[in-house]
């Protein structure tokens, strides 16, 4: 499929469904038009058609109803893909659609209080029990539990082999008995993340996504599609933080210094390298010859995001916040806020989907191929493990 | 536009970069650096065999008509070799002066059978094209007076004098190699006494020095990439505390950091030749400069007391980035020159 031949696709789309109907029914049948995720396969939202293509489509579409990429990145950017990938065709019709169109929302029940960079140690126990396991363990750092109706989460099936080896991924249903959310308050005041205590959860064994005991290669499935979702989007010159920035400067000669410009200008130039080594790799993409570039995008993000929110506050001279109540907030609203929120979210992005010393790990080992450090945890089983 | 290599490109790739693995090892080039610094034999092959003096030049002048994308890929190789040949002065920038005179000399450039260097201090720039520079000319076209820092002007058989908004050839000045920082690309002193120019036509000299800094920009990025992967050969081989060197989270946190600057170089470079905007030309060197200069300095850091040795390759790479961190432009000037380009006015 071509572009041409996509835009006939959205046009013959739009003459049947009025963007100016219900939202909830545009979406539902953009989903079965085939026009959510164009390179998914035909009956799952997609049309198995080249993924640049999907640009394309949002080009076309950028003027009807939208789904909310705040509220459902966990579910868009991570479960999505994993589904997918390890999904049963069963699993695939059941979950996509509602997920796309936003009516059920996802979170990720991955981190606990003793993983969190060293995410296998984890310790929530999965016991097989007929054709159900019931699940006992806390998680943490679970951004949007509160609002969620899903969630994908990994356990521990067999404590006896070593750590990598023992886990297994499912589906959790967030209404499910024994299943509890607790808001966690944050350095912003809000509370956008929570802890989730899991306690005699039961859960049918068809909500088991890949084979019992594989749960490590599912859950790198959703960790490399969560640092893309994280540092890949395309941005344009100037923008993103960046336009914030500098829309202030412009607006407030009074608050300019040469030391501040100087800085801003080096950022400036960061920014623009890695907007360009994105559309390279975006390129490479679409040629079919991924580089290992990826790898460094979020790196990247993280660096440049706390650099120009740090700078902001700064040059604002303002010693002011807008808002420390304390609320659940739906998604980040990075935007929506004043520049201290920013300065002080920008704190996690070092942190959440991977911290910065994890990448650098794993961009020295894998794209770079040093060794790694000596480990003592590798042939031990998990519960010999000292914790 | 693309930010990626052709398949064109990567030919003239791997043929240059196999010259060079033969001709060119990093051993041959510290053997020559004190006596006769450039390999003019080196440069013959290049230019006649591979046609890389041409690159730039249309077909019907001689050249190959190629784009400076191709350029590029000979400077990245080029780079990564230190390679002592005057391709970028005599290929690049000359001819990239020379080119709207159409001048019969350009079918000898192309050739390689002479070879030319603009006369500019390799310390000007786009902002400031006279840098370095007090020649004049009197009503019977005879130059006079005196530019500091040229680069490749003791094997340049022309001259090419730019001297308010006209262009020179000139045979016959002084040429006095100075003692250079860049052991592989020595500057010298150029003085004109009454010499006899021919006036080849005119030259917007500032646009031929912003093409250049837009060009070197792959040049350092082959310098860059030679700095990591010799390093990280290094630190997989060279064991201390029973443990090889790049085993340490601290070298390898460093070694990745060093790598994703790298790869932004890279699309920065191939930026700069898809789309020579001022821009993209400022923006490529202001990063690349820095990216080049900060690859050598971890280099030399990571090799240990090897690292500080002359007999150690290394040290050519630091000198060659350091000096084209300062060539055609720092990265303050071109940082400079973005505040207005881009509208991030600096205070009153």
């Amino acid at each position: 499929m071509n572009e041409a031949e996509i835009k006939e696709r959205v046009a013959a789309f739009l003459g049947e469904h009025d963007p100016s109907g219900d939202r909830l029914e545009f979406l539902r049948a953009r989903f079965d038009a085939g026009l959510a995720w164009v390179w998914f396969p035909e009956g799952l939202g997609g049309l198995a058609a080249p993924r640049e293509l999907q640009q394309v489509v949002e080009r076309e579409l950028a003027d009807t109803p939208q789904i909310n990429g705040g509220k459902q990145g966990i579910g868009l950017g991570m479960a999505a893909p994993t589904i997918l990938a390890f999904g049963t065709e069963e699993q695939k019709r059941r979950f996509l659609r509602p997920l796309w169109t936003g009516e059920e929302i996802w979170c990720q029940l991955f981190s606990e209080p003793g993983a969190g960079s060293d995410l296998a140690t984890l310790a929530t126990r999965a016991v097989r029990d007929g054709d159900e396991w019931v699940v006992d363990g806390q998680k943490v750092w679970t951004s949007g539990a509160h609002h969620s109706r899903w969630a994908i989460l990994v356990t521990r099936t067999d404590p006896d082999v070593p750590k990598h080896r023992g886990l297994t991924y499912f589906v959790c249903d967030m209404q499910a008995p024994g299943v509890e959310v607790r808001p966690l308050r944050q350095i912003t005041g809000e509370a956008e993340f929570n802890e989730v205590f899991l306690t005699g959860v039961r859960l049918s064994d068809d909500l088991r996504l890949g084979e019992v005991g594989d749960g490590w290669r599912v859950a790198q499935t959703t960790l490399m599609n969560e640092r893309v979702a994280i540092g890949g989007a395309p941005t344009r010159r100037g923008g993103g933080v960046m336009a914030t920035v500098l829309s202030a400067w412009r607006e407030h000669p009074e608050l300019r210094t040469h030391d501040l410009h100087g800085r801003l200008l080096s950022l400036w130039v960061e920014a623009e390298v890695t907007r360009l080594s994105g559309a390279r790799l975006r390129e490479q993409l679409a040629a079919g010859q991924p580089g290992p570039e990826g790898s460094g995008m979020k790196l990247s993000f993280a660096r440049l995001n706390q650099a120009l929110t740090g700078l902001d506050v700064e040059l604002r001279r303002d010693l002011g916040y807008d808002d420390w109540a304390f609320r659940r907030s739906e998604d980040v609203d990075f935007y929506g806020r004043g520049p201290g929120y920013r300065y002080l979210r920008a704190k996690g992005n070092s942190i959440e989907g991977g911290t910065s010393e994890i990448l650098r790990n794993i961009i020295s080992e894998r794209v770079l191929g040093l060794p790694s450090e000596p480990r003592v945890d590798k042939d031990v089983p998990w519960k010999d493990l000292p914790r | 536009m693309t930010l990626l290599y052709s398949e064109v490109e990567e030919e003239l790739r791997s043929s240059v970069r196999g010259l060079l693995a033969d001709r060119c090892p990093p051993a041959a080039v510290l053997k020559r650096v004190e006596s006769e610094p450039y390999d003019l034999d080196l440069w013959k092959t290049l230019a006649g065999e591979i046609g890389v003096a041409g690159l730039l030049i249309p077909e019907e002048l001689g050249g190959a008509g190629a784009s400076a994308s191709e350029a590029a890929v000979v400077l990245e190789e080029l780079g990564r070799a230190v390679a002592p040949v005057p391709f970028f002065t005599s290929a690049v920038l000359a001819t990239q002066a020379l080119l709207p005179t159409r001048d019969a000399l350009l079918g000898e450039l192309a050739e390689g059978r002479k070879t030319a260097a603009l006369a500019v201090s390799f310390t000007a720039s786009p902002y400031a094209p006279g840098r370095g520079s007090s020649v004049t000319v009197d009503g019977d076209g005879r130059l006079s007076g005196t530019v500091t820092g040229v680069a490749g002007a003791e094997v340049a058989d022309v001259l090419l004098v730019p001297v308010g908004g006209d262009l020179y050839a000139v045979e016959g000045a002084s040429v006095e190699v100075v003692p250079s920082l860049d052991l592989t690309r020595p500057v010298a002193t150029v003085t004109f006494e009454q010499a006899q120019g021919r006036r080849v036509g005119g030259c917007d000299l500032a646009a031929v020095l912003g093409f250049g800094a837009g060009l070197l920009a792959s040049e350092q990025l082959g310098v860059a990439e030679w700095c990591l992967e010799t390093t990280l050969a290094y630190v997989k081989e060279r064991h201390q505390f029973a443990r090889p060197v790049g085993s340490f989270q601290s070298i390898k946190h460093r070694l990745a950091d060093l790598w994703l600057d790298v790869v932004r170089a890279r699309a920065a470079a191939r930026n700069a030749v898809a789309d020579a905007s001022s821009i993209s030309v400022a923006v490529a060197q202001s990063w690349n400069a820095g990216v080049a200069v900060h690859a050598a300095e971890e280099a030399l850091q990571l090799h240990g007391g090897i690292g500080m040795t002359w007999e150690h390759p290394v040290h050519l790479y630091l000198k060659r980035a350091k000096a084209t961190e300062l060539a055609l432009g720092t990265p303050g000037d071109h940082r400079e020159a973005l505040a207005s380009l881009v509208d991030v006015p600096g205070p009153s």
